[in-house]
């Protein structure tokens, strides 16, 4: 008698479709990609071992990212990391505000301008150099898009730090994004490009 | 009464994100999105941070290298219906 159930060839096939999703996951977590490998092989295992929960099959995308990310974490506690979020930031930073630039507007569009320009690369070097904390709740709210009910369950933490941490964490990358466009030379910081109202 | 008022920009900027995140409800979402309508300085802002998260939203897929996937089929072949512990061999 085969022992595989009509659920196996299901769970494959699911996790077959979603494994780029899986992987990129892994990989923003891991910032390593033997890591990132071996923790998807882990949250796969253990989505199958747990596939009783899973109440809905269409749920099964959020489902498994997040046992991919609590997994991510749990591992991250046993090491003892202990990350700090005691640093200073500029939370009014905007990105938008520094692209758009009046005198500009007569002949452009700095920031539609600036997001054509921006490479997948550049991104995921910004998220990477952000303090932990704030890349946590960067990558859990904006690349996994869950919510912020969802990611103060798993970081074990109110929703106002959430919040706070994730307005921390989109300032620092904004600033990031800059700084990377005009190290690059895409933008120049030079005085009369600065705006007036934020610094 | 009627509880939407038109916000003004900085009350409409501070509840941005939220907006943009999906995590205001009724009056406080109707309230931004009225805002928004209205400011064409403040939409502008709004469309920019939206498709600021639709690229970071990306980076969550990456090219699976072949070497991976079979790790991963040969994973899940060793699964069983009664399989309720981890393989060792992953």
């Amino acid at each position: 008698m085969n022992e595989r159930s009509e659920e196996c060839p299901w769970f494959e096939q699911a996790v077959l479709d979603m494994l780029p999703e899986l992987v990129g996951t892994a990989r923003r977590l891991t910032r390593n990609r033997e890591d990132a490998e071996d923790l998807v092989a882990e949250a796969i295992t253990r989505a199958w071992v747990h596939r009783a929960t899973l109440k809905e099959r269409e749920h099964f995308t959020g489902w498994i990212i997040r046992i991919l990310t609590n997994l991510f974490l749990s591992q991250r506690r046993s090491e003892g990391s202990h990350p700090h979020e005691s640093l200073e930031v500029d939370e009014d930073f905007s990105l938008y505000e520094r692209l758009h630039q009046p005198f500009l507007l007569w002949w452009s569009t700095p920031e539609q301008d600036f997001l054509d320009r921006l490479l997948r690369e550049d991104l995921i070097r910004a998220i990477e150099v952000l303090p932990e904390p704030f890349r946590m709740v960067v990558l859990m709210a904006d690349v996994e898009g869950q919510s912020y009910g969802e990611i103060a369950e798993s970081l074990c933490v109110p929703i106002g730090t959430i919040r706070s941490r994730l307005a921390r964490g989109r300032a620092l990358l904004q600033r990031a994004l800059w700084e990377h466009a005009c190290d690059a030379g895409l933008r120049s910081e030079s005085p009369e490009r600065r705006p007036s109202s934020h610094g | 009464m009627d509880k939407l008022n038109v916000m003004t920009c900085e009350e409409a900027l501070r509840s941005l994100a939220a907006y943009l995140d999906d995590e205001l409800a009724g009056d406080e979402r109707q309230n931004v999105q009225r805002h928004l309508d209205v400011c064409r300085s403040c939409y502008s802002r709004a469309e920019f941070e939206r498709r600021l998260k639709f690229e970071l939203r990306k980076l969550g897929k990456d090219d699976v290298p072949v070497g991976f996937e079979q790790r991963v089929r040969r994973l899940l072949q060793s699964f069983t219906p009664s399989a309720d512990t981890v393989p060792k061999d992953h």
